[in-house]
């Protein structure tokens, strides 16, 4: 009994203490699941300006973390790595219609796109997207049923193939499936596509996004993996935005927007650019030229029509993926 | 029940020696499958794990584990155990006090009710704290309201773990109290004791063993936990992150020591678990035997 009192307690002193946990000097910053070194930096800097101000951090995929949020996890900021899982915030009311002009560049501080990790030497001579439907060259990247990031890669490849066969919808389709036919195993997410490669040394060529490659070649050996960027690909967005609805609540919105508006200060970027992702400033931009080779950028509005359009096109139920999936 | 049972097994128990002096190579076989079994399947994964932790060295082993994020999951788990497994403590001796010794209406229904987060996946029962305790949930508007946070919070974390670690208490004890009958308490009853007397000296003792290895089994699940508690947790750093989950985080992170080093400690705790297991029973062995039945 008195073990049950003593429980009881301090389930209720719990209760209590976690009801008063935000205060107008703390931010939620509800970020994707592998920004942590990136963000560990930015409040460090964001802090030092702004003392007494603190930032928790949740990290997880942005899918789960937008649900999280509808449910009631009570972000301040979200630091997404994909624009549609900001969009669901906006259909359940969270987030304001119009968040993409309420910060710069589309409400996206810094940016990175799919990009190619090689074997040392490049073996393969791998050097752009033609070179993958070969057949003596083995693709790695994750299932884009389950992965964002592998969704990023088709999508990359699709637009290749468009303006490689000027619109050819039936070459572009054949284009997209031999690589599909390429990939040995379509693991479920991105953290599993790159243990495929690198840990069982399955493919010759990983695709995944650039700010990626980096941690990979840091974990796993300089020596062993040379970066190939291909000379076109796919932006991609990181977007930042308010949680008007737990900001407003928490009188944050303040805090909030001056710590989004720190992303795209000089430290900002640097510290963006030190972590692997592209950044917009143009002097940090220039600092770092040489770790970020050229690549001509094509946007998902512009190739595709919108996010919208791609998810009812392509990503929907029986739509275009499933064709090229299925008819491996 | 076992009575009949034992009778049909005697001419086995005869017949054992026989069994014993099967030919040597049969022996070796039979050996030989179950250790390479149990060593590629328990023992390897081990060695891999605190492989990893060390392969960069003990400094940044011990570094992984000294860093604020680390510290605040390891304290979190020990946290929500030191909550749980009271509480399960509780809840597995009043359930197996009243199915083992009433007779009541709806008896058998508890008893498989108990057995409920056995055969339920723990993702869906984080899940159904979801739809519970949610913002869009049954009670989540009343919560919100209030200014209580249970989802995303550590209250949520400690209802999902006792959620899937409730079997483990009750389970122990039920079949234990049934076989032991209330003839003990009965007499200590009659001798003038009252019930929480009855209940301290005699029931708590004859039960002791079974409820130690029931406590066992449930502090180990309740800090193993993955599934439900990463449904509800929200993943935020130094508050809501427990071991399990920062495995998982640093390992996506590409931070293999990490992840590995923290994998380490719960798979020490496994270990430790198994040994005091063991102590007990070479040290206690006839006694466990007597009381557990089995």
């Amino acid at each position: 009994m008195k073990r049950f009192l003593l429980g009881a307690a301090a389930l209720a002193a719990l209760v209590l203490a976690s009801s008063q946990a935000w205060s107008a000097d703390r931010l939620l910053n509800a970020s994707y699941d592998v920004g942590r070194e990136l963000f560990v930096e930015v409040n460090k800097a964001f802090i030092a300006g702004h003392p007494g101000v603190s930032i928790d951090q949740s990290h997880a995929g942005t899918s789960a973390q937008a649900r999280a949020i509808a449910e009631g996890l009570e972000a301040d900021v979200v630091t997404f790595n994909q624009v549609i899982d900001v969009d669901f915030l906006v259909k359940k009311g969270l987030v304001s219609a119009d968040w993409q002009k309420d910060f710069p560049d589309n409400a996206s501080p810094f940016y990175s796109l799919p990009s190619f990790l090689v074997r040392a030497g490049n073996p393969k001579h791998i050097k752009d997207w033609n070179d993958l439907v070969r057949d003596d060259v083995q693709v790695i990247f994750p299932n884009p049923k389950t992965s964002g990031n592998a969704r990023y890669t088709y999508l990359a490849a699709t637009a290749y193939a468009k303006e490689a066969f000027k619109g050819d919808d039936a070459k572009v389709k054949e284009f997209v499936t031999k690589l599909f036919n390429n990939v040995p195993i379509f693991d479920t997410g991105g953290r599993a596509a790159t243990t495929t490669f690198v840990q069982r040394e399955i493919g010759d060529v990983l695709i995944t996004f650039e700010s990626e490659t980096r941690g990979i070649r840091k974990e796993y050996g300089d020596d062993k993996f040379e970066q190939v960027t291909p000379s076109v690909s796919l932006l991609a967005e990181f977007p930042v935005a308010i949680v008007d609805k737990v900001a407003d609540e928490h009188g944050t919105r303040d805090l909030a927007k001056s710590y989004l508006d720190f992303l795209y200060t000089p430290e900002g970027q640097d510290i963006a650019a030190r972590n692997g992702l592209r950044a917009r400033d143009a002097a940090v931009a220039a600092k770092y030229k040489a770790e970020f080779p050229d690549v001509r950028l094509l946007t998902v509005d512009d190739v595709f029509g919108g996010w919208a359009k791609v998810q009812a096109e392509h990503f929907a139920a029986g739509g275009l993926l499933d064709q090229v999936y299925g008819a491996r | 029940m076992a009575d009949p049972e034992i009778k049909s097994y005697e001419p086995h128990h005869e017949s054992q020696s026989a069994a014993v002096t099967e030919s040597r190579p049969v022996r070796a076989v039979l050996m030989a499958v179950a250790f390479a079994f149990l060593g590629i399947f328990l023992v390897l994964p081990l060695i891999v794990v605190f492989n990893e932790a060390l392969a960069k060295g003990v400094g940044a082993y011990t570094e992984a584990l000294a860093s604020p994020d680390t510290r605040s999951a390891i304290r979190l788990t020990l946290l929500v155990a030191a909550i749980s497994v009271p509480l399960n403590i509780v809840f597995g001796i009043s359930a197996a006090w009243a199915i083992a010794k009433f007779e009541f209406k709806g008896k058998a229904f508890l008893t498989t009710l108990i057995d409920l987060p056995f055969s339920v996946s723990p993702v869906i029962s984080g899940l159904v704290y979801v739809l519970l305790f949610g913002a869009q949930g049954l009670l989540g508007a009343w919560l919100k309201a209030h200014g209580i946070a249970i989802l995303f919070a550590v209250p949520g974390i400690v209802l999902a773990t006792v959620f899937v670690t409730f079997p483990f208490v009750a389970r122990e004890l039920i079949p234990l109290m049934q076989e032991q009958g209330n003839g003990d308490e009965e007499a200590a009853l009659s001798l003038g004791a009252n019930g929480w007397q009855t209940f301290w000296y005699v029931t708590l003792p004859n039960v002791k063993w079974g409820l130690l290895y029931g406590v066992l089994l449930c502090n180990a699940r309740a800090m193993g936990e993955f599934g439900a508690v990463s449904v509800v947790s929200g993943h935020i750093r130094g508050l809501t992150n427990t071991m399990p989950l920062h495995v998982e985080i640093l390992y996506n992170e590409y931070n293999a020591v990490g992840a590995f080093a923290v994998a380490s400690l719960l798979a020490g705790l496994a270990l430790v678990t198994l040994v005091l297991k063991t102590l007990l029973e070479m040290r206690y062995g006839a006694e466990i035997a007597a009381t557990r039945g089995h």
